[in-house]
C-alpha cells in the first residue's frame, strides 16, 4: 500500500510540475491546469478515435502540439494578463477552466473515456516479493525523468538561467537583451508539454471526463504547496506525500481518501506554511 | 569624431508626472562624461530614457546615429548601450558567474569575455559559484560592472556606482575603470560624489530638477560654479 | 508672503449620482411592492426570479468586498454559502427554529467559522490563496456530504417550512430577500465610505505603505474576510430557503463563486455599482441564453475572458472612464469654490 502511494505520487507530480513551472517563471496561478490536463487526455483519444492512430503515436503527436498551443496561449492571452495584480490572470484562466469543460462536454459527453493501452494497464512485475503494475511503474519513472529534466534544465542551460533571471528581475533581465514575452511562452509552452503527458497518462491509468480538471488542479496544487515552492523536487516529494495520505485513507474508509489529503494539506498549511523543502526567493 | 549619443529636447514622465524637461546631450566616442546632481534631479531618469527602460519618443534620442526612443531595451542592448543599474539589482537566483554570463545573453561580440573580467576583478572568479548576493556590497558592484561588460557595448552608463560603497572600496572600483576605456569604451557616470565625478571624467554634466544646469570640462569647473548648478541658486 | 487659501470643501456626491440614488430608491420601492400591483399569475414567478437573483447578488457583492476592496481573491466563497444554507437548515429541521429567523443567524455562524479558517487561508497569498479557499470549500463539501444526519451526498429538504401556506411563504422569502438586498448594499456602502472602508482602500493601494502609517493590515482583512463570509452565509441561507432543498453538490458548488466572478468582471471590480450592473447583465443573459446549456456557460467562460483582457475595469468602469460617471461615489472629491 506504501508502494502503491508513492506510484500514485508519480502521477500527480506530473499534474504538478507544469503548475510549479508557470508560477516559478511568472508568479502566474493556472487555475485551468487541470482542465488542461484532461484536455490532453481527451485530446489523445480524439487522436486515436477520430484518426485512427495508433495509442501511443496520438500521444507523441500530442507532445508537440501542446508545446505550440502552449506557446501561442502564453503570447497572445496570458501574456496581457501579468502584472502585480493577481486577479486578471485568475479570472482568463478561470474563463478558460469553464470554456474547456463545456467545450470537452459538447464535444465528447459526460462519459468517462479512456486512451487504449493494449493490456499495458493490467500488467504487473513482481519486485521484491510485491506485485507491482507496470503501468503505475512507468508513470512514477516518467515521473522522475521529467523532474529531474526540469531541474537540470533550469540550473545548467542558459534557458533555465533566463528562467530564473526573468523571474527575480523583469525589468533588468529585459535589459540584457531577453525578451521577456517570449521567455514566458518558452516557459508556458514546456508546462503545456508536461500537461499533456499528464493527460496521457492518466487516460490511461483511469478514465477522463470533461468535469475531472477542478479535482486534478486541486491535487497539482497541493502537491506544490506541501513540497515547498521554487523547487521542483520539492514538488515531486509533496506529490508523493500526498499520493500516500490519500492512498492511507482510502485504506480506512472509500469516503475518506481525498478527506484526508486535503486535511493534511491544511494542516501543514498551518504547521509549517513554507512546505517541506522550500527556496527561499528573492 | 562623431557623436555617439544625441539627445535633443529629451522629455520624460512617470505616468502623469515630468521627470525631464528638455535634455539636450551629446557625447562622442570614447568620451568620458560625468552626471552631477541632487537626488531627483532626473539623473537617473536620463540612464533609463537612454536604455529604454523608460519610454520617450522616438527620434528624441539618437545613439550611434540611429533612432532609440521607444525601442525595447534588448534592441538597444545589441546595438551596443549598456547600463549597470543603481543598487545593483543582481540576479538572486544566480551565481555570480551566472549573473556574468546574463550579461552576454544579448551575443554581441567583443573584447569582454569571462576570462578577461575574471582577471580585471578576481575575487570574482574566486567566488563565482557563489549566489551573487550573498557577496559583500563592493563585490556585487564588480560583478554588476562586469555583467554589463560581458554584453560588449560601445557606451557603458554607470549609475551611482559608490552608493552604499566604503570610501576604500569606491577607489578600488574606480581604479578599474581605466582598463574599460583605455579600448575606446565611452562612459557616462552618474556620481553624487562631486570630487569623484570631475576626477574620472573629462566632461561634467549637472541635472537640476529635469534641466541640463551646467556643463562644461571637468578640470575647469569651479566649486563655486557647481554648487550654483547643483542646487539651483 | 501670505497664503491665500481657496475655500475648499470635499464633496463626496455627484450629479449623476444623486440621480442614481433616487431611481434606485423607486427601484427598491416598486420591488418591495411587486406583490401588490403585479398581475396575479405572474407574481410569483417573478418573486422567485427576484429571490434567486437577489442570492447571486449578495453573494457577487460580497466577493466584490473581497476582492476589490480587501485585495483578496477568493475561489472558496461557496464555503460560505453552502455553510449558510446547512446551518438554517439544521436550525430548521433540528432545532425547530423558524427558518427565516435563522436566516440572520446561519449567516453569523458562517461569519463565526470564518475566523479559524482565515488562521490556515491567510498563509496563503495571490493565486495559492484563491486556490487554497478552494479546497477549503472542497473539505466543506466532502464534509457535509459524508454527515447522513443532514442527508450525506444527496441532501435533504427543508421540512420547517411544511406547515406554512405556500403563497406566505412566497411572499415571506420575497421580502426578505428585498430586506437582505437592501442590506447588504446598505452595509457595503456605509462601510466603504467609513474611515474604515478609507484604510482598506489604502491597504489595497499599497499595503506597506498602509501598514506604516498605522493600518492594522491583518485586523482589516480579516473584518473583511468576516464580513463577505456573513454576506455569503446570508446569500446561502436566503436561497436554500426559497429552494426548500439542499445538497452538498448545490451548496457548495464553485460555479456560485464562477457566476459572482462573472457579474464582478463585467460590472468592473472594485466599483460597488459593479455588482449591480453585472448582475442585471447576467440576469438577462440568464433569460435569453440558459437554454444552451453548455454553450451558454461557455459563451459566459469567453465572455469574461475577453473583457478582463480588454476592458480591465470592466464594462462599468469602462461606462464611467467614458462618460465620467459614478453612481455609488465612496472617493472623495476636491471641489473647489471659485
Amino acid at each position: 500500500m506504501l508502494v502503491q502511494g508513492i506510484l500514485l505520487g508519480g502521477l500527480y507530480s506530473l499534474f504538478a510540475l507544469g503548475l510549479s513551472l508557470m508560477f516559478g517563471v511568472m508568479r502566474l496561478t493556472n487555475t485551468a491546469q487541470g482542465d488542461f490536463i484532461v484536455l490532453g487526455g481527451f485530446a489523445a483519444i480524439a487522436g486515436v478515435a477520430t484518426f485512427g492512430l495508433q495509442p501511443a503515436l496520438s500521444a507523441l503527436l500530442l507532445l508537440p502540439i501542446a508545446f505550440g498551443a502552449g506557446y501561442a496561449m502564453q503570447r497572445f492571452v496570458l501574456n496581457g494578463t501579468l502584472g502585480k495584480d493577481p486577479l486578471p490572470s485568475l479570472v482568463v484562466t478561470f474563463g478558460l477552466s469553464i470554456v474547456i469543460q463545456n467545450g470537452l462536454l459538447e464535444t465528447f459527453s459526460a462519459d468517462p473515456r479512456s486512451l487504449d493501452t493494449g493490456g499495458l494497464n493490467i500488467q504487473s512485475v513482481s519486485i521484491g516479493g510485491l506485485s507491482l503494475g507496470v503501468l503505475p511503474l512507468l508513470i512514477f519513472a516518467i515521473a522522475v525523468l521529467c523532474t529531474a529534466g526540469l531541474q537540470a534544465l533550469f540550473a545548467r542551460t542558459a534557458l533555465g538561467r533566463a528562467f530564473r533571471a526573468v523571474s527575480d528581475d523583469r525589468e533588468i533581465a529585459e535589459l540584457m537583451g531577453l525578451k521577456a514575452g517570449h521567455i514566458y511562452a518558452l516557459a508556458t509552452a514546456i508546462a503545456f508539454v508536461l500537461i499533456a503527458i499528464a493527460g496521457v497518462l492518466q487516460a490511461m491509468r483511469t478514465t477522463v471526463s470533461p468535469s475531472d480538471g477542478p479535482l486534478l488542479l486541486l491535487f497539482a496544487f497541493e502537491a506544490v504547496i506541501i513540497g515547498g515552492m521554487g523547487s521542483f523536487w520539492g514538488t515531486f516529494v509533496g506529490a508523493m506525500v500526498l499520493g500516500l495520505t490519500q492512498q492511507i485513507g482510502f485504506r480506512v474508509d472509500p469516503g475518506w481518501g481525498l478527506w484526508a489529503g486535503h486535511l493534511m494539506f491544511l494542516a501543514l498549511l498551518v504547521v509549517r506554511p513554507q512546505g517541506l523543502f522550500p527556496k527561499t526567493r528573492g | 569624431m562623431s557623436a555617439l549619443v544625441v539627445a535633443k529636447g529629451l522629455q520624460a514622465f512617470y505616468g502623469d508626472a515630468q521627470a525631464l524637461f528638455g535634455i539636450d546631450f551629446h557625447l562622442a566616442e570614447a568620451e568620458v562624461v560625468a552626471v552631477i546632481g541632487a537626488n531627483g534631479a532626473g539623473k537617473s531618469t536620463f540612464l533609463k530614457a537612454l536604455t529604454g527602460l523608460v519610454k520617450v519618443p522616438g527620434d528624441s534620442v539618437h545613439f550611434d546615429g540611429l533612432p532609440i526612443g521607444g525601442l525595447p531595451p534588448g534592441d538597444i542592448v545589441r546595438r551596443g548601450l549598456a547600463m549597470v543599474p543603481e543598487g545593483r539589482r543582481l540576479f538572486p537566483s544566480l551565481t555570480v558567474e551566472e549573473n556574468l554570463l546574463m550579461g552576454a545573453f544579448a551575443g554581441r561580440r567583443g573584447p569582454w569575455n569571462l576570462a578577461r573580467l575574471y582577471k580585471m576583478f578576481p575575487i570574482l572568479e574566486h567566488k563565482r559559484r557563489h549566489p551573487a548576493t550573498a557577496l559583500s556590497g563592493g563585490q556585487q558592484q564588480m560583478v554588476s560592472i562586469g555583467r554589463a561588460l560581458m554584453s560588449n557595448p560601445r557606451l557603458l552608463l554607470c549609475d551611482e556606482l559608490s552608493l552604499g560603497l566604503a570610501p576604500i572600496v569606491i577607489k578600488e572600483i574606480y581604479d578599474a575603470l581605466p582598463a574599460i576605456t583605455d579600448e575606446g569604451m565611452a562612459l557616462v557616470i552618474v556620481e553624487q560624489d562631486v570630487s569623484v565625478a570631475q576626477r574620472v571624467s573629462s566632461r561634467v554634466v549637472c541635472f537640476q530638477e529635469g534641466r541640463v544646469s551646467l556643463e562644461g570640462p571637468s578640470d575647469r569647473l569651479t566649486r563655486e560654479q557647481i554648487s550654483a548648478a547643483y542646487f539651483g541658486t | 508672503m501670505s497664503i491665500h487659501s481657496p475655500p475648499i470643501d470635499v464633496q463626496r456626491g455627484t450629479r449623476a449620482s444623486r440621480v442614481a440614488l433616487w431611481i434606485s430608491l423607486a427601484v427598491l420601492l416598486g420591488a418591495a411592492s411587486l406583490p401588490w400591483w403585479a398581475p396575479e399569475e405572474s407574481a410569483p414567478a417573478w418573486m422567485r426570479e427576484f429571490v434567486e437573483i437577489a442570492c447571486y447578488f449578495i453573494f457577487a457583492m460580497m466577493w466584490n468586498l473581497l476582492a476589490g476592496y480587501g485585495g483578496m481573491v477568493s475561489i472558496g466563497q461557496q464555503a460560505y454559502f453552502g455553510l449558510g444554507g446547512y446551518a438554517m437548515l439544521m436550525l430548521g429541521n433540528l432545532a425547530g427554529v423558524n427558518p427565516f429567523v435563522a436566516i440572520p443567524i446561519a449567516a453569523i455562524a458562517a461569519a463565526a467559522v470564518a475566523v479559524p479558517v482565515s488562521w490556515v487561508a491567510f498563509r496563503l497569498q495571490g493565486g495559492y490563496f484563491a486556490i487554497g479557499t478552494w479546497v477549503i470549500a472542497e473539505v466543506f463539501r466532502l464534509s457535509f456530504a459524508n454527515m447522513p444526519i443532514v442527508g450525506g451526498g444527496s441532501g435533504t429538504s427543508l421540512t420547517a417550512l411544511r406547515g406554512i401556506e405556500r403563497s406566505t411563504r412566497e411572499n415571506l422569502t420575497y421580502g426578505l430577500a428585498v430586506a437582505c438586498t437592501v442590506a447588504a448594499i446598505g452595509l457595503v456602502y456605509l462601510f466603504l465610505r467609513s474611515k474604515r472602508g478609507l484604510a482598506l482602500l489604502a491597504i489595497r493601494d499599497n499595503e506597506m505603505a498602509a501598514e506604516s502609517q498605522g493600518v492594522a493590515v491583518l485586523r482589516m482583512k480579516l473584518a473583511v474576510y468576516v464580513v463577505a463570509a456573513f454576506g455569503a452565509g446570508l446569500a446561502g441561507a436566503l436561497y436554500f430557503v426559497g429552494n426548500l432543498r439542499i445538497s452538498p453538490n448545490a451548496a457548495f458548488n464553485v460555479n456560485w463563486t464562477a457566476f459572482a466572478i462573472f457579474m464582478v468582471v463585467i460590472g468592473g471590480i472594485g466599483r460597488i455599482e459593479g455588482p449591480i450592473v453585472g448582475a442585471l447583465i447576467f440576469w438577462a443573459l440568464n433569460k435569453f441564453f440558459s437554454d444552451y446549456g453548455t454553450w451558454y456557460l461557455l459563451g459566459l467562460g469567453l465572455l469574461a475572458i475577453v473583457v478582463t483582457i480588454n476592458f480591465k475595469q470592466g464594462l462599468w468602469g469602462w461606462v464611467q472612464e467614458r462618460w465620467g460617471l459614478s453612481l455609488f461615489p465612496t472617493r472623495r472629491h476636491l471641489h473647489i469654490k471659485e
